[in-house]
């Protein structure tokens, strides 16, 4: 069914009661041309790119849980494309770009909204830094600015750039086309505009073993819910990469963190953009609840526990109420983690894999959400082509054995 | 937060006295030089980011400032056992859940 105004002036005249199922729930096949592991964003976009732009229809995304239910659902919603080198830019814009039209691509709301994303600078070096990125992203055609502590004050009301601050605004770095999506519609999206070109996506079927035939090469999975042969498999499953490569013999540059994130209790409109600060460790958005949606540093340990420590959380409420006074007495209803699998320069792996038929779509680290639609672009040409897509290209495994690292490390906006 | 055993100070303390040093037992190769490609690599990023028990090594900053090695299990972040850096990784027996 097609969303359209009409739909919904009938669905409401019927009393809501008759929306249909927005995705098939198949029993799994026997065999497919291509399995994704991994009912993401991002492993549900490869599938729908798979089908919609390669004309692959016989495909499957199996999923351990429920789909959305891992990072994408538990992720603080940021978008944006300010990073500083050729091959981030490269495909962090596509990934913008894809934003901007992917309602009407999927004909579902993702309710992306370019609202502004500001980066705060609190000592001299940050001014440095985010003075090289503006530099370097408008020569790259992508819009960063430079603000003024008053004219960060003047974009975002709330903020307190008094001087007396113990990591005071010295100024901040500004994308206007970045800004949030709703988490949930892109894999709700996603999954019901893949399904409709004939993907079958296949919850509750945890992958236990990756099979390989005589010659190394991969012919399927064994899940949960049975074997299902493949000789194409793309792994996208976060920071569960390293156990499912680990099925097939493959050791991966990946290390495995909680990142938490909580929100406070809705209010009014209040935070008209999204505000964050590397330095001290704080990262703010208003949803259209009205929940401000803050997000913390990654814990110090590798874990798959989910959790993280409170002291955590809290050293990232001791910056959010020293840069908004006003949200001292709010009440936060919810915390949670996910587990973001980080790789060592701080940029995902994307690509082949040195077993034949299987690729692999991982290392997103904290980041990995504003990525959604470029990343599953990309890695759908690179499996269905079987070599990389030209913008997936430098973020091949091999980068760690030749020594070119894409290290955003200071890039990236969030604690590392 | 973490509460971790010291095994030179004797005692277990919150984890913000400690620092994290990563997968444990990871060796510099004696000659770098004559390592290929791939091993330097293996070296250098390769990590094994178990889903289970992980040894790693942590550092008591804010105590006696040593390096040591630690057995967690990443699921639940129970640590199992704490042991002096430079001594082989102890074998869990059944019950090593219950105690260090």
């Amino acid at each position: 069914m097609r969303f359209s105004l009409f739909s919904l002036a009938r669905q409401a005249l019927g009393g809501h009661a008759r929306w249909p199922a927005q995705w098939r729930s198949p029993e799994p096949k026997a065999a497919y041309d291509a399995v994704i592991v991994g009912a993401g964003g991002h492993g549900l976009g490869t599938a729908y790119y798979l089908a919609k732009a390669h004309g692959l229809r016989n495909i499957a995304v199996v999923e351990k849980g429920w789909l959305g239910g891992g990072n994408t659902g538990r992720n603080t919603t940021i978008i944006r494309s300010n990073y500083l080198w050729e091959e981030s830019e490269a495909i962090y814009e596509l990934s913008v770009k894809l934003w901007e039209t992917l309602s009407d691509e999927l004909n579902y709301n993702v309710m992306y909204s370019p609202r502004g994303v500001m980066m705060l600078a609190h000592t001299v070096h940050d001014i440095q830094v985010f003075k090289r990125h503006v530099h370097a992203n408008r020569l790259a055609g992508i819009d960063n600015e430079w603000l003024t502590p008053e004219e960060a004050k003047a974009f975002c009301s709330p903020l307190n750039i008094s001087p007396k601050l113990r990591y005071p605004v010295l100024g901040a770095a500004l994308q206007r086309r970045g800004g949030t999506a709703r988490h949930d519609a892109v894999a709700w999206g996603y999954a019901r505009a893949a399904s409709a070109l004939g993907v079958d996506i296949i919850e509750n079927a945890e992958v236990t073993a990756i099979r390989r035939d005589a010659n190394g090469a991969v012919e399927g999975v064994e899940t949960t819910r049975g074997t299902i042969k493949s000789k194409k498999v793309g792994v996208v499953a976060a920071g569960h990469t390293s156990v499912l490569m680990n099925m097939a013999g493959v050791r991966m540059p990946l290390e495995s963190y909680p990142l938490q994130a909580l929100v406070s209790e809705p209010v009014k409109p209040v935070l008209s953009c999204v505000v964050m600060s590397n330095t001290v460790h704080a990262y703010i958005s208003q949803s259209d609840k009205g929940e401000l949606v803050i997000g913390a540093g990654t814990d110090a340990y590798t874990s798959y526990s989910q959790t993280g420590g409170l002291h955590v959380s809290a050293h990232t409420l001791d910056a959010i109420c020293d840069l908004f006074p006003t949200f001292r007495r709010m009440r936060m209803m919810r915390n949670w983690g996910g587990i973001v699998d980080v790789t060592p320069d701080r940029s995902p792996i994307i690509g082949l894999t040195p077993v034949p038929g299987l690729y692999v779509n991982c290392g997103w680290g904290t980041g990995g959400f504003k990525a959604t639609p470029g990343s599953a672009y990309v890695f759908a040409a690179t499996m269905a082509r079987g070599e990389p897509h030209p913008v997936a290209a430098p973020f091949a495994l091999e980068r760690f054995t030749t020594g070119r690292l894409i290290d955003e490390a200071a890039a990236a906006a969030v604690a590392h | 937060m973490l509460l971790i055993h010291c095994p030179y100070c004797r005692m277990a303390r919150p984890e913000s006295e400690f620092r994290y040093g990563g997968e444990a037992h990871v060796v510099r190769p004696a000659e770098p030089a004559n390592v290929s490609d791939a091993d330097w690599a293996a070296f250098l990023y390769m990590r094994a980011n178990p889903k289970g028990i992980h040894a790693e090594r942590w550092r008591h900053v804010h105590g006696c400032g040593r390096f040591f090695n630690a057995l967690r299990n990443t699921v639940t972040d129970q640590i199992l056992r704490t042991y002096p850096a430079g001594t082989p990784q102890p074998a869990l027996d059944a019950h090593a859940e219950d105690g260090r």
